[in-house]
């Protein structure tokens, strides 16, 4: 009987890649962010999670505009960073669970989803700077990866509420898994921020407060309005909030606050770091 | 029976300064976003930076798209379907970071966009 062992939450802005790759997490700049994690870490020392389910936004490496799917479920044997433009340092591989993957993906269409599948997908910065963060000095990742990708590049956006049905499914898919795994459940990106537009820069860190104090106890609070409605509150890129909502909605148990840290700025970004544990319901 | 304008594009909803990249955007932009996204490849980058209206040239650009490319002019790119994520890895290309950016785009210095972001911080103080 596998166990869901709780979601983590965090930003994934790529200059955090490139301050962990220049040795910056002690500089003023960076340490207020780095700080948020050591807490993390021990949580994990703890929770010993074999698998992450982590539900993320690619950002043009993976998936482009010649198809472009709203839900993306990976079921590959492995994966692997790439180049995304920048000529950074590649992240390490990804170890897939496939078996667990359809599993996942049955249950999904089975509940009326139609995700997309993939066999092969290479993975970006937005699920990597994550994993990064929670096993810094890993020589190989602790735990092994379903990538679960959401469209938060190309309007229609899947609706918050749709979101959340998604996490709440692959939830139940979890809890219906046979294996032993002990499972940690990621929504990557966010908070507050915008890159394109006129009103670049934008940060609203009352909406993100509001965010991190609802999401725990009352996910539905926040699927209450729409996609554009998260982005008219925190900005274009800010809606990047529907791969938390969609974490937390995997969260099936009561869930506990185990630590939070908000920081602003890193670089465009309100960065924000959240643990929830899971506690799975008594059998009756 | 309901008018013909039922069967029409809905109207657009619309949030100052904030482009919604929307299917109208991605048509629009399909072919500065495809040249983007091929910046991925090192090669392409350098193929780039050796002769950017050739390279414009492979992935037919209208004329507008190609006009801000050549002048950097990040405003003109989105207004031409330009996509955030697709644009930033050409920005790279030209050694902006995600401020220098935002600076362009807002009017302000690269130093002003900069106290700003940080000034959120002495709000929550």
């Amino acid at each position: 009987m596998s166990t869901i062992v709780g979601g983590i939450f965090t930003s994934h802005v790529p200059a955090i890649g490139a301050a962990i790759a220049r040795g910056l997490q002690q500089e003023p700049y960076w340490k207020p962010f780095f700080d948020g994690f050591p807490p993390v870490r021990r949580w994990l020392e703890q929770a010993k999670p074999d698998v992450a389910v982590v539900f993320y936004n690619d950002h043009g490496l993976n998936f482009f505009l010649d198809k472009m799917p709203t839900f993306a479920v990976g079921a590959a044997p492995h994966y692997e960073n790439a180049d995304e433009g920048w000529g950074l340092p590649l992240f390490k591989p990804f170890e897939g669970v496939p078996d667990l993957s359809w599993h996942i993906i049955d249950h999904l269409v089975g509940s009326d989803f139609d995700p997309t599948t993939c066999q092969r997908m290479l993975v970006d910065h937005s699920l990597a700077i994550p994993f990064e963060l929670c096993w810094p000095d890993a020589e190989a990742w602790p735990v092994k990866l379903v990538p679960i990708a959401i469209n938060t590049v190309q309007h229609p956006l899947p609706s918050p509420r749709r979101c959340l049905a998604l996490g709440r499914a692959v939830g139940a898919a979890l809890e219906s898994w046979g294996g032993p795994e002990r499972i940690v459940v990621m929504g990557t990106g966010g908070l507050s921020h915008q890159l394109d537009g006129e009103r670049a820069g934008f940060i609203n860190t009352a909406y993100d407060r509001h965010c991190l104090d609802t999401l725990g106890p009352d996910p539905d609070a926040l699927t209450q309005q729409g996609a554009l409605d998260i982005i008219e509150q925190a900005g274009s890129q800010g809606v990047e909030l529907l791969n938390w909502i969609a974490a937390r909605g995997a969260l099936t148990g009561r869930v506990e606050e185990v630590t939070r840290n908000y920081h602003v700025p890193i670089s465009n970004t309100a960065a924000a770091t959240m643990v929830l544990a899971n506690e799975a319901p008594v059998p009756a | 029976m309901t008018s013909s304008a039922a069967h029409g594009p809905a109207p657009r909803r619309t949030i100052p300064g904030t482009p919604i990249f929307d299917g109208a955007a991605a048509t629009q932009g399909y072919a500065l976003n495809a040249m983007c996204f091929s910046f991925n490849d090192p090669a392409n980058r350098e193929a780039f930076r050796a002769d950017e209206d050739a390279y414009c040239d492979r992935f037919g650009l209208t004329a507008e798209q190609r006009r801000a490319v050549k002048e950097r002019d990040i405003l003109g790119m989105i207004a031409t379907g330009g996509n955030i994520y697709y644009l930033a890895k050409l920005a790279g290309i030209f050694g902006l970071s995600v401020q220098d950016v935002g600076a362009a785009q807002t009017g302000m210095s690269v130093e002003d966009f900069k106290a700003a972001l940080l000034a959120h911080q002495e709000k929550m103080a």
